[in-house]
């Protein structure tokens, strides 16, 4: 997996030289720092429901930037002519993409780590468990890595980065809305909708400081099952 | 160090390439020669081990291409059509990623990128961001990334497209200058580069491989070996006289004559320039310019696609 390390280490200078990194990282602190002064401290809360509020904000943000920060991973290299470097050098298509995710991830992590102050805020007035910050930062983290392995995979299917964040974004809607959906439909695929919403279902207890097993199972997989198909889709270029 | 086997590429129904079957030798630098469409960028991409055939098979230095790709991605540096360059980065960095992909040690990525450079003629760039670059630096930039990792072979797809002629000039010279380290294969739609750098022809037209060997070899199998051609002051008249008792010459044709001038074309067996010299500086003519013949290649190519063009 070094060549997956050296993929992510070039794509994350990458952002850091362009200016749409910049740009996605300062509009999502932006607005997630709005939100904590409009949503979460809004009126007389306690400071675990002001926490609470905080991760919910914060989960919706880090969904949107993950799809723009995904949105250029594989679909650039396509429309910038790069991708035979990575198809001719000894590198493993598993590689590429996980190196590729892995460096959107790191993205994300950063952007998720910059927010931490707000919790801290709470402090001033108010007293936060460090276990329901810890459980809600995981919760965002395993979003995170879901919704850029989404980003990854729409990213793969793309011939541009336009296509790939609408792809990717009609993904981790069809996930999102599996929420809504499960109530109004008759078992078993109400339940099936339960197991499956990326959002309402897994990742509110993180939110309420819980961590259940099958909830970071949920998002591994869903990780996993996106970081996979990513890779049978480049196989497949090889074919074209 | 290549061999191909009925190398077959279909893309639903057309087939990009069909059957092609050819050997490369150790050291060689072949020209990979075809009109545009014919297929030689498909090859050159299977053979990069970037694209799967449909069927067929690829040995490249004993090894599969499509059982062990990861083994012989090691083996091979590939320039394709377009050079495949990460614009924010600077020249060096981009060589010392590409070195480090390509599995050369940590500590041996410096002097490799600085080594590369040096072949290329980029170090005065070295950290310059690619993004400012002309067009002939990127150019030699894709090159440098296809030799940075030292491979036994160098697949270099059109290297000379878009460059002006002095760049031209001197991407043949690096071309040239790859000779015995690397086995190269280059592809090119403009005739004289790959006659002037290359050690043998590969023909391809309409996917099917229909000529192969050296500029010579394709020339007399069409007819036309050692054909020379001559310019002189005077009346061509005599200069043909002189050139047709040359020994081994069978034609003698004037090709034209203006202003006290006359260039003719001589065919014939074998070598003809020395003894046309001979002949024609022996008869008192004034020899301006003797060659072989610029449109030499260019003709033998036309031939070997006649069939396409007409159709």
């Amino acid at each position: 997996m070094r060549s997956a390390w050296l993929i992510a280490r070039r794509e994350l200078a990458a952002y850091t030289r362009s200016m749409s990194g910049y740009v996605i990282l300062a509009v999502t602190l932006a607005v997630d720092a709005l939100l904590f002064n409009t949503y979460a401290l809004e009126g007389m809360r306690k400071s675990g429901e002001v926490l609470g509020r905080f991760f919910y904000v914060c989960s919706g943000t880090t969904m949107v930037a993950s799809i723009f920060v995904a949105a250029r991973l594989l679909a650039e290299e396509r429309q910038a002519g790069t991708l035979p470097l990575l198809y001719s050098s000894p590198v493993r298509d598993v590689e590429i993409v996980v190196g590729k995710w892995l460096s959107g991830f790191l993205f994300v992590a950063l952007m998720t780590g910059l927010t931490v102050y707000m919790p801290l805020l709470v402090l001033l007035d108010g007293r936060i468990s460090a276990g329901h910050v810890a459980s809600g930062y995981l919760g965002l983290l395993l979003l995170g890595a879901a919704s850029v392995a989404l980003g990854t995979l729409g990213s793969a299917f793309a011939r541009n980065q336009t296509l790939a964040g609408i792809l990717s974004g009609c993904m981790l809607v069809g996930l999102l809305v599996c929420w809504i959906l499960s109530p109004v439909t008759e078992r078993p695929l109400s339940d099936v909708f339960m197991a499956l919403a990326l959002h309402g279902v897994h990742f509110t207890p993180f939110q309420a400081g819980v961590i259940h097993l099958r909830d970071v199972a949920y998002y591994v997989l869903v990780t996993w099952v996106a970081l996979f198909a990513a890779t049978r889709v480049l196989e497949a270029r090889r074919w074209r | 160090m290549i061999e191909v086997h009925g190398l077959t590429k279909l893309y639903g129904e057309h087939a990009a390439i069909r059957g092609l079957s050819f050997d490369i030798r150790k050291g060689e630098v072949i020209g990979f020669l075809g009109l545009n469409g014919a297929g030689k960028s498909t090859t050159l991409r299977i053979l990069g081990c970037v694209l799967l055939p449909t069927s067929g098979r690829v040995v490249i230095d004993g090894l599969d291409a499509g059982a062990d790709a990861h083994e012989v991605r090691k083996r091979i540096g590939f320039l394709p059509d377009t050079p495949p360059l990460y614009d924010e980065m600077t020249v060096g960095e981009y060589l010392a990623f590409v070195a480090a992909l390509r599995g050369v040690p940590s500590r041996q990525v410096r002097a490799r990128v600085e080594a590369a450079e040096e072949k290329t003629a980029l170090r005065d760039v070295d950290g310059a961001p690619i993004s400012s670059l002309s067009h002939g630096y990127r150019q030699r930039v894709g090159v440098a990334q296809a030799l940075v990792h030292g491979p036994a072979l160098l697949i270099l797809d059109e290297p000379t497209s878009g460059l002006d002629p002095v760049q031209i000039v001197e991407m043949r010279a690096l071309v040239r200058s790859l000779q015995g380290e690397h086995t190269v294969l280059v592809s090119s739609h403009i005739l004289p580069e790959v006659s002037q750098v290359c050690d043998r022809l590969l023909v391809i037209h309409r996917g099917e491989l229909v000529a192969q060997g050296t500029e010579e070899a394709l020339a007399a199998r069409m007819g036309g070996s050692g054909a020379v051609e001559v310019e002189v002051r005077g009346a061509a008249v005599q200069a043909a006289e002189l050139l047709r008792a040359v020994p081994g010459a069978r034609e003698v044709t004037v090709l034209s004559e203006q202003d006290g001038c006359a260039t003719l074309r001589v065919t014939g067996d074998g070598e003809l320039r020395g003894a046309a010299a001979r002949a024609l500086v022996g008869g008192g003519q004034e020899l301006l310019r003797l060659d072989r013949g610029k449109h030499q290649l260019e003709s033998i190519f036309l031939e070997l696609t006649k069939e396409g063009r007409a159709s």
